[in-house]
């Protein structure tokens, strides 16, 4: 059911009420969106709730449509990137992205170290040999030394094989989701497929966080 | 127009300022589009330079009236005083050094800047105030009218800081600042009104003191902003301070004289080192020349390749924001479809040369690059003030420009909005307590892009209050941040358990309290509305005087004898009311009643006319007869006709 904007008697702006971003847009909790028509609803919505559109009215009014057009704009980026769409929904259902989740942050804090990520067991070995050649690098620039141009190249062929896998990443998110949608009409508390649905985003997600920040290491060794 | 109503639009720039206002569509024939017009000051000019002086009298002087103070009594005077809003102490130390800035001795750090001009002192957003004044004084003058409501231009990369303290200059100025636009954005609209655009446009604003680059898309009248970047300490007073140390250099090994810190002198140079910039970007060669102390004279050929030379390290730096602002919107620079140039240093060919490779293709300045941010706040004034056909379906969305942030463990930056977010946006974050029985909780919030929070801009510092002790970590204290349509924060906090508000005090690390600002709002201004009303009133009044003047000269008349008793007696109960509105401040009253009496006293007035017109003719010279008095006022008594009949 679509959230409640608007007074339906009087049509002005009203406080917002806690609601979710899927149901904000009146839509269903599956994750596969026409972005297209999510655009247009949030154009929609911008032209009906936009602070602009209140700097005549009642002070509260104008607060009220801060508020508003805030959620909607939240919702909106929230969910028209894949990505966050993904973890916005495991939010919703309670399931926790071990890497990026609270407990990990907070737990680094206590510790005062960095937080750790559990290496995605199919990427074991070529996260070994990129951190001995990261390592190399690194070395050579202490020396002062010009970087070896072999150690250069395997990092940039590395880097682009990464980059490679997260395109092949997205793919498998989008498996992820068509499991998910398929189960939209069935589902139940503990419903199987879905809790397999789920975990599987969070493996790709895991992954994909991973390799992001590989990529961004090797990105700073190879530009320092 | 309701007085109330009238919105400008105001770009308050680094070096010029100006302010504009939407033309009412009847202006141009019934059914013709409004367009945003800027107003010109008392001297006829569009810009009026942000240049602030304090007069002998302890007078302030503004625009280009300042302009002699600068050069005579340059320890008077201010200008770009634009770099300095929303800063602390010590972060200004670089533009100390460019600028003859001159702090007040008493300064502490976190303290907000006083500059000195004579022997006064003021915050940056006071000098701006001055500026803001001005440019209402100039559109009050325009109308005719009060103007009490404003939308003011802002660096897209300002931050809250800056924004707040822009703010903050518009409430010192009498103004009720409606929105904050940032000048990009602005720019869009002006150039969107200007022809029906869709697409994506870039738009690049090099001024005089600030670097923004802002992408946007634009469909059926939505002006969405994608990304933005830029760098609010780059700009044309960059390329001056650069000639100025070369001109500077050049006297000390030829004449072997230090002028640094003569501010006469550097000031004398600064204005031939602009004069022979502007010449550069139309000529191939130009010669700063100017008249130091000691009856010298220095002068010196530069040709553009050379200027250009100099200048390319200034203008390179603004290549990395325009390619961060494409990585950030996902675009190739294939995909702009239009690059639109905004502020008075993309009037410099090498500007022109950098744009066309960064976004490889040929930007568009058929607006007045000076002028356009201004068109386009007038245009958001006008919509924020109801809007028109024009600007019915126009609706602008713009983005943060930094990401904000609070200090974790550790002094990190964990993120809670990211840059480039729409706007109006929030954050709900849980905090709690880390110590069996602790009351409060100290957070810092930031706002930049980098890792620790040293290193981002401190945005403020408070705690939540009246936390009920309870066991560590048992507290849930819910806090939102919300950044509003200007760009600027708010935060509020619960505490969940017990679901009372937690109590906050922010406090801005650099800015001006309320009771600050409240203290600072120049009386002046509240005088210039007392004024305004006081002398609409005393006009009102000697209008009054007038008629009754008339009036009672008609009285002796035969006239006031041929009108019938209920005339007459219509005309007395005016004229009482008229007598005691009079003494009243309502000029709206008092001239309503005038008109009042003047419509009953018409047939008076006709029927003196004839019997002065048959006086004339029986050879009386008008001043001597009778009503001859009367016919001299200012009045409908007296229609001018009546001299013709001589």
């Amino acid at each position: 059911m679509r959230a409640a904007h608007f007074c339906e008697s009087c049509g002005k702006v009203q406080p917002p009420a806690p609601t979710d971003y899927f149901s904000y847009f009146g839509l269903p909790r599956k994750l596969n969106i026409d972005t297209a028509q999510l655009e247009r609803e949030f154009y929609r919505l911008s032209r009906k709730l936009h602070p602009d559109l209140y700097a005549r009215a009642s002070e509260q009014e104008q607060e009220w449509s801060t508020e508003r057009s805030s959620l909607l704009n939240d919702a909106y980026r929230t969910l028209r990137d894949p990505v966050a769409r993904t973890e916005y929904l495991l939010k919703l259902e309670g399931v926790q992205l071990e890497e990026q989740s609270k407990a990990a942050t907070d737990r680094a804090r206590e510790s005062g170290g960095e937080k750790k990520q559990v290496v995605p067991p199919e990427l074991l070995e070529e996260v070994f040999e990129l951190n001995m050649q990261l390592q190399e690098l690194k070395l050579s620039k202490q020396m002062g030394e010009a970087a070896d141009e072999r150690v250069v190249r395997d990092l940039t062929a590395a880097k682009q094989g990464f980059e490679a896998r997260l395109s092949g990443l997205d793919q498998r998110l989008q498996q992820t989701w068509a499991a998910w949608d398929e189960r939209s009409g069935q589902r139940h508390e503990g419903d199987a497929e879905s809790r397999k649905a789920l975990e599987a985003m969070v493996e790709v997600l895991n992954t994909r966080s991973y390799i992001r920040n590989l990529v961004r290491d090797v990105n700073a060794a190879l530009e320092a | 127009m309701a007085e109330a109503e009238r919105i400008v639009g105001i770009d308050l720039g680094t070096t010029n300022s100006l302010v504009a206002y939407m033309e009412p569509e009847s202006a141009h024939g019934p059914g013709a589009a409004g367009r945003p017009v800027v107003i010109p000051g008392e001297d006829g000019a569009n810009l009026v330079p942000s240049l602030v002086a304090l007069d002998g009298s302890g007078e302030i002087i503004v625009g280009n009236a300042a302009r002699s103070h600068l050069i005579e009594t340059p320890d008077r005077a201010v200008y770009s005083i634009k770099r300095l809003m929303g800063r602390g102490v010590e972060d200004v130390q670089d533009e100390l050094k460019l600028f003859p800035f001159r702090l007040a001795g008493d300064m502490a750090p976190g303290e907000v800047l006083r500059i000195k001009l004579g022997e006064r002192d003021f915050t940056p957003p006071e000098i701006s105030a001055f500026i803001l004044r001005q440019l209402r004084r100039n559109a009050e003058r325009f109308f005719g009218a009060p103007v009490r409501k404003a939308v003011i231009t802002v660096p897209a990369y300002f931050n809250d800081a800056q924004r707040q303290a822009t703010k903050d200059a518009g409430r010192i100025a009498g103004l009720e600042v409606l929105r904050l636009v940032n000048e990009p954005t602005a720019a869009a609209l002006a150039y969107g009104l200007d022809k029906k655009r869709e697409g994506i446009v870039a738009v690049y604003d090099l001024g005089g003191g600030t670097f923004d680059i802002s992408i946007l898309k634009l469909q059926d009248g939505i002006f969405e902003v994608i990304a933005t970047n830029g760098d609010t300490h780059l700009g044309g007073d960059d390329i001056d301070n650069l000639l100025i140390t070369i001109a500077l250099d050049d006297i000390r090994g030829d004449m072997n004289i230090d002028l640094a810190r003569n501010g006469e002198a550097v000031q004398a140079i600064r204005k031939a080192v602009i004069e022979a910039k502007i010449a550069l970007s139309s000529e191939q060669r130009a010669t700063i020349e100017c008249e130091l102390p000691g009856g010298r004279h220095y002068r010196r050929q530069i040709t553009r390749e050379q200027f250009e030379q100099l200048i390319a390290p200034i203008i390179q730096r603004t290549a990395g924001p325009c390619r961060q602002a494409l990585a950030d919107a996902g675009l190739k620079p294939e995909q702009v479809d239009e690059v639109a140039l905004v502020g008075g240093s993309t009037r410099i060919p090498r500007v022109r040369q950098l744009v066309r490779e960064l976004f490889k293709r040929e930007p568009h300045s058929e607006l007045n690059p000076d002028e356009v941010v201004a068109l386009g706040a007038a245009v958001q004034a006008h919509i924020l003030g109801g809007g028109s056909e024009a600007t019915r379906d126009m609706l602008l969305l713009d983005v943060t420009p930094l990401s904000l942030g609070i200090e974790a463990l550790g002094g990190v930056v964990a993120k809670i909005i990211q840059r480039n977010s729409t706007i109006p946006a929030s954050a709900t974050e849980h905090f709690t307590t880390g110590v069996e029985g602790q009351t409060s909780v100290a957070i810092h919030v930031v706002q930049g892009e980098r890792e620790l929070a040293k290193d981002c801009r401190s945005l403020a510092r408070f705690d939540l209050k009246g936390i009920t002790p309870m066991a560590a970590g048992l507290p849930r204290i819910e806090v939102k941040f919300l950044i509003d349509a200007n760009g600027i924060l708010h935060v509020s906090a619960r505490e969940q358990r017990s679901g009372k508000e937690a109590q906050i005090d922010v406090k801005p690390t650099y800015g001006l309290t309320d009771d600050q600002v409240e203290s600072m709002i120049l009386d002046s201004f509240d005088n210039a509305e007392e004024d305004f009303r006081a002398r609409q009133a005393i006009e009102a009044r000697n209008e009054a005087q007038t008629i009754l003047d008339a009036l009672e000269k008609g009285r002796g008349t035969e006239a006031w004898v041929q009108l019938t008793p209920a005339e007459r007696s219509r005309i007395h109960r005016l004229e009482q009311e008229l007598l005691v509105v009079r003494n009243s401040e309502n000029h709206h009253a008092i001239q309503a009643k005038i008109a009042e009496l003047n419509e009953a006293t018409l047939r008076l007035a006709e029927l003196m006319m004839d019997s002065a017109v048959s006086s004339a003719l029986k050879g009386k010279s008008m001043e001597s007869a009778e009503v001859g008095d009367a016919m001299n006022a200012p009045h409908p008594f007296a229609p001018a006709e009546i001299q013709e009949t001589k």
